[in-house]
Order: structure tokens, then C-alpha cells, then sequence
């Protein structure tokens, strides 16, 4: 009996070394992925200091300075390229490009190791844009919020700064993003709102090997806002856009290539 | 056996010993307090700010309401935190420049107090130099154009008094008065002045109807093509009424007093002053940093036709060149009505509050 066990243990531990020497199945590495995102006006990075001192030519010939970038992007998602299985923490993140608040954020959805496709919302969609249902949003930046008036719900983008007009005045614009408006008749009001249009964008950052440690930078190139495919003309369109329907939607074209995936840093070795 | 006896006399005597710590420390344990907070509060923002470092006690709050009101702050006894920060005035000053001790006149309003511990960005003062509630309680006391006295002067002060040394052990768990706890026991209370019952709050409640005029004011207030208040102050989302940050509202074409840059040394944010909350603004005139609307229509006024020009103007001030939006007087007069529906009575009658 004694022998029978000895043995019956002894071949237990060589199907178990076997099966080791084989390879098997490697245990399933779970991580998170750290998101990074920067500015830039066409690949000249965008700095504190460069706010409100560095004159920048837009597409139409204007030159301009920032005075305040602040913008939202929500639903990272992560899609296997193998399972076609996807990955969204369902959260989003609040970028203050000027201070730097919110220019590192890691969703809060942890995933397998391998290779995804990467994409995310600028702004909210409709499925999350609803109106005053954030706390930290309605804390933040003294109202993230869009009036009710304007169909409620939050900003996609708060772009403001001045310019040189074309009768050489020094003038402020508000570049502002949000879900597009129509109105029958202005200023709004009560009562006024015909149509809502979900004017976010989806951005495909393409496929990333993913591994432990890695970090992705989403990079917005501002000029971009101004130039593709509408030539954006600041002496026509510079304020009260945000009831502005048709300067909502030539946002949301000219947003389409606004952002790009930048540098993927991942761990030495990997 | 004699080993139990000896561990049954060990027990014995550490019974005895802990009974003789907790009478000879006969130390205070503080009961815990936390804010009432509103349900528009609950429901719309982020938890109020309470440091650890300073939590909430009933004992806490008490001292600070009786240091609050007390004139032993000041170098020669005569002035309180409340005669520049008066209840019926939402706890700013009518004056337009608060006068210090000597009689020394301040350079800027004072500032109202309510709703502090919802101020996420932490900066205090209208140029945000304080970055706690407590540390903004160390500036009136020693500022020399204000109670001009010494924190070791302020200390021997409440020492000497025979109820202080008992609130502060009850409070902090030491009789012995110190600077870093008075301040602690002055925000506990300045964190309990919250102001959430204004008609508009109501409103919102579903428990008032707004009146024709009010409304209107509200969509002025809302339009970016006329008031555009809120992108500053705040909307239904935000019952706030501030971004507790700084602007440049156009004001003035050059600075006197730097504000914001006076204390970064930033020359982008040479004349940027905090954005006050709009509520309350029936009890808290003279308005801006320096007092200088003493109502709420020349308020309105700038914002309608006196923008002037200066290099840190905040983009959000439009039509600077004309002076700004230049709203019709039906429009100023419901954009007022409006802001006054901000105002509450309850607030500044609350007797929670009073000496």
C-alpha cells in the first residue's frame, strides 16, 4: 500500500513538472493603463508659460493667444484585438491644460495583458451627458455645467483667449464646446430649444500592446481646432457660440483630428 | 497554582493602574459635530472640506464662536472677527473699507463668510493667499491695520481669563491656549455658517415659483450674449454662485492693487480678484474687491457699459470696447431681481449665529 502511494505520488509530481516544462497556460497579468495628455499647436508643445504671452497664427491668418484650455474626455476604451472583448471603466477625466490638473489619469478598469485598440470620447455622449449629474463636474471650474436653457448636461471644451481682429483690435473669444443647440429663436430662453445633437467625438488612438506599466499619451493638437476642414474665421465666429449650432458643428468636423496618440512609454524590457 | 496567583495579582494591579490613569488624566474627548448639509448641497456638490487635521466637535465649534465674537483678539481689546464680519451683512462689513484698531482704514472689502467649506480650491482671500481656513484666520489678528496684535499677546490673553483655559481642553484636549487651535476653533464655526435657503434654492426645491421678472433675469444670467454670469458665478448646477477662482472683470486700465499677481508675483494675474458668491447680495453691499459699487445696479452698470480695457482682462468680459454687452434696462432690472432671489433671509437670522 505504502508502495502504491509512493508511487502514485512520485508520477503526480512528474505530470506536474511536465506540465510546467510545457509552458501551460501563463497566469493572466491584469493592469491598469495610465493615460498622459499634452498640448500642442502643430508640434510646438503648449506650456503654462506659454498662456496668455505666446502669439500663435491660426489657419485663417489671425494671431492669438490662450488664456484657458480646459477640456473633458470620457469611456477610454480598451478593444482585444484577438477576443474582440472590450474594456471601459465608464469614467472620464477633466484636463486643465493650464494648471495641469487632471494631465495624468488612469481609468479606473483594470485589463489583460495584450494588444487593444484604444479610443475614447471627447466630451460626454448622450448616454453620460446628463444634465447636473456630476458632483465633481458641477465643482469644478465653477460650472462645468451648460444651462438648461442650452439642453443642460457639461462642456466638452473651454477654449478662451484674444486675438487680433481684422481691424487690428485686440478681442476676446470663447471658443467653447458643447452638444449642439438649435433654437427657434434667440437668445435662448425657456422654451426655446428645438434640437439636440450629440456632437462629441469618438477618437481611435489605434492598437497598443498593452503591459504592465504602460502609459499613453493623448496629445491635442489646438491649432487643429482651427484649420481642418473648415479654415475657422475668429472674426466671424469668436463669441456666443455655444448657442450657435452650425459653429457647434463645424467644431465637431474640425475636432475630428484634433487628437493623436502620442508617445506609448512601457516598462524597459517589455 | 502560584503561577495563577502570581498572574491574577498582575491583573489586579494593571486593573487598578489603568483606573488611576483615566482619573489622574481626566481628559476631555470632544464630541463629534458635522455640518447640516443641505440637500441641494447633497444632491449638486462635492463633500464639504473638513481637514483632519481639524475635525468638527461640538466643543470646537463653540470655542470658535466665542472667539469669534470676542474683542481679546485684538492688541487693545476692541475689536472682534464680528465688527468687520457682521451677521446681518452675511458676515462682510457695510463699510467700504473695514477700519482697523488704531483707525487705520483696510485697502479691499471685507470679504463675506458663508459656505466655506465648500471652497474646493482652498484659496482664501480675495487674492487666494491663504491656502486653508485656518491659515486665513492668522492674517486678521496680527495684520497691523486690523487687530495689530501678537499671537503670544493673544495667547497670555485667553490664558488669563477663567473660561478659556476649561473650552480649549474640552475642545483640543489641552488648557493651554495656543494660536494653532484658536484658528482651528474659528473655522470649525466659520464652517457651520452655511446659506443654502434663499427663494431661489427654494425654487429649485419645487417650493417657489419664481416671479416673471426672476425668470427672465435668470435666462439674461444664463445667455452668453448678454449676462453670461455664470461661466464666473455659477448656475442651478452649481448653487455655489462663485468659481471660488480669480478674474480680471474690467475694472480698471491699470492697477493699484495687483490682487491675485500681488501675492504670485505673476505679472498674468496683475488685477485678478476672487469672484464673489452672488448669494446674499441684498445684505452685502458695498460690491467688488474694493467696495467701490455701493449697488447692486452700478453693479450691473459695469458689466452693461463700464468694462474698461487692461492686459490681464479676462476673455469672458465681452464688447470691452463699448463698454460691454450694453443690456437694456428691462433686461438689467430682471437681471437684478433675479440675483436678489439669491439672497437668504434665514441665513442671516439664523440664531446658531448670532452672539
Amino acid at each position: 500500500m505504502k508502495k502504491i502511494a509512493l508511487f502514485l505520488a512520485l508520477g503526480l509530481a512528474f505530470a506536474s513538472c511536465n506540465n510546467d516544462d510545457d509552458g501551460g497556460t501563463p497566469p493572466v497579468v491584469n493592469t491598469n493603463v495610465a493615460f498622459t495628455f499634452s498640448q500642442n499647436w502643430d508640434g510646438d508643445p503648449i506650456e503654462n508659460s506659454d498662456y496668455e504671452t505666446t502669439v500663435y497664427t491660426n489657419a485663417n491668418g489671425e494671431e492669438m493667444t490662450l488664456s484657458k484650455l480646459v477640456y473633458l474626455i470620457s469611456d477610454i476604451t480598451f478593444t482585444n484585438t484577438t477576443s474582440g472583448e472590450t474594456f471601459d471603466a465608464g469614467d472620464y477625466n477633466l484636463i486643465d491644460a493650464r494648471t495641469g490638473t487632471g494631465t495624468t489619469f488612469t481609468p479606473g478598469v483594470e485589463i489583460p495583458e495584450g494588444e487593444y485598440t484604444v479610443s475614447f470620447t471627447y466630451g460626454f455622449d448622450d448616454e453620460d451627458n446628463q444634465d447636473g449629474i456630476y458632483q465633481d463636474l458641477n465643482s469644478s471650474d465653477g460650472s462645468w455645467a451648460v444651462p438648461p436653457p442650452l439642453g443642460g448636461g457639461y462642456h466638452y471644451m473651454r477654449l478662451e483667449g484674444k486675438y487680433i481682429n481684422n481691424v487690428g483690435a485686440e478681442t476676446a473669444f470663447q471658443f467653447h464646446n458643447i452638444r449642439a443647440n438649435r433654437h427657434n429663436t434667440l437668445p435662448p430662453g425657456p422654451g426655446t430649444l428645438e434640437e439636440l445633437l450629440d456632437t462629441s467625438i469618438d477618437v481611435d488612438l489605434g492598437t497598443v500592446n498593452i503591459v504592465s506599466g504602460t502609459s499613453i499619451d493623448i496629445e491635442m493638437n489646438v491649432a487643429e481646432w482651427f484649420k481642418n476642414p473648415n479654415t475657422w474665421d475668429l472674426n466671424v465666429l469668436f463669441t456666443i457660440l455655444m448657442p450657435n449650432w452650425d459653429a457647434q458643428i463645424l467644431m465637431n468636423e474640425n475636432g475630428q483630428n484634433v487628437f493623436s496618440r502620442g508617445v506609448v512609454a512601457q516598462p524597459e524590457g517589455q | 497554582m502560584k503561577f495563577r496567583s502570581y498572574i491574577g495579582f498582575i491583573m489586579v494591579i494593571v486593573l487598578f493602574a489603568s483606573c488611576g490613569d483615566d482619573n489622574d488624566d481626566n481628559t476631555y474627548v470632544p464630541t463629534p459635530a458635522s455640518l447640516e448639509i443641505p440637500q441641494l448641497f447633497q444632491d449638486r456638490l462635492l463633500p464639504p472640506v473638513i481637514p483632519e487635521s481639524n475635525p468638527l466637535t461640538e466643543e470646537g465649534i463653540a470655542l470658535g464662536k466665542k472667539l469669534f465674537f470676542d474683542p481679546a483678539l485684538s492688541l487693545n481689546g476692541t475689536q472682534a472677527c464680528v465688527d468687520c464680519h457682521r451677521p446681518e451683512n452675511a458676515f462682510t462689513d457695510p463699510r467700504r473699507f473695514s477700519v482697523g484698531i488704531d483707525g487705520s482704514l483696510g485697502t479691499r472689502n471685507s470679504m463675506p463668510l458663508f459656505n466655506l467649506a465648500w471652497n474646493f480650491n482652498e484659496e482664501f482671500f480675495w487674492d487666494g493667499r491663504a491656502t486653508t481656513l485656518e491659515e486665513q484666520i492668522f492674517d486678521p489678528v496680527t495684520n497691523p491695520i486690523e487687530m495689530n496684535n501678537t499671537w503670544p499677546n493673544v495667547e497670555s490673553t485667553l490664558q488669563a481669563t477663567s473660561d478659556y483655559p476649561l473650552m480649549f481642553e474640552q475642545a483640543f484636549g489641552s488648557s493651554t491656549v495656543d494660536s494653532v487651535n484658536v484658528t482651528k476653533a474659528i473655522a470649525q464655526f466659520l464652517r457651520t455658517l452655511i446659506s443654502a435657503n434663499s427663494k431661489f434654492d427654494q425654487f429649485l426645491a419645487g417650493q417657489a415659483t419664481l416671479t416673471e421678472a426672476e425668470e427672465n433675469g435668470l435666462a439674461i444670467f444664463l445667455d452668453e450674449g448678454r449676462g453670461d454670469c455664470f461661466h464666473c458665478h455659477g448656475l442651478p448646477a452649481n448653487p455655489l454662485w462663485t468659481d471660488n477662482t480669480f478674474h480680471n472683470n474690467g475694472l480698471d486700465e491699470t492697477f493699484t492693487d495687483r490682487g491675485r499677481g500681488g501675492f504670485t508675483g505673476d505679472p498674468r494675474e496683475f488685477g485678478l480678484f476672487k469672484s464673489g458668491s452672488l448669494r446674499n447680495l441684498a445684505y452685502t453691499a458695498p460690491y467688488m474687491h474694493d467696495g467701490r459699487f455701493e449697488t447692486l445696479d452700478e453693479v450691473i452698470d459695469h458689466y452693461s457699459e463700464g468694462l474698461v480695457f487692461s492686459e490681464t482682462i479676462d476673455p469672458l468680459m465681452k464688447k470691452v470696447a463699448e463698454g460691454g454687452v450694453q443690456l437694456s434696462e428691462e433686461d438689467k432690472a430682471d437681471l437684478k431681481a433675479f440675483l436678489l432671489s439669491l439672497s437668504d433671509p434665514s441665513f442671516i437670522n439664523n440664531p446658531d449665529f448670532q452672539q
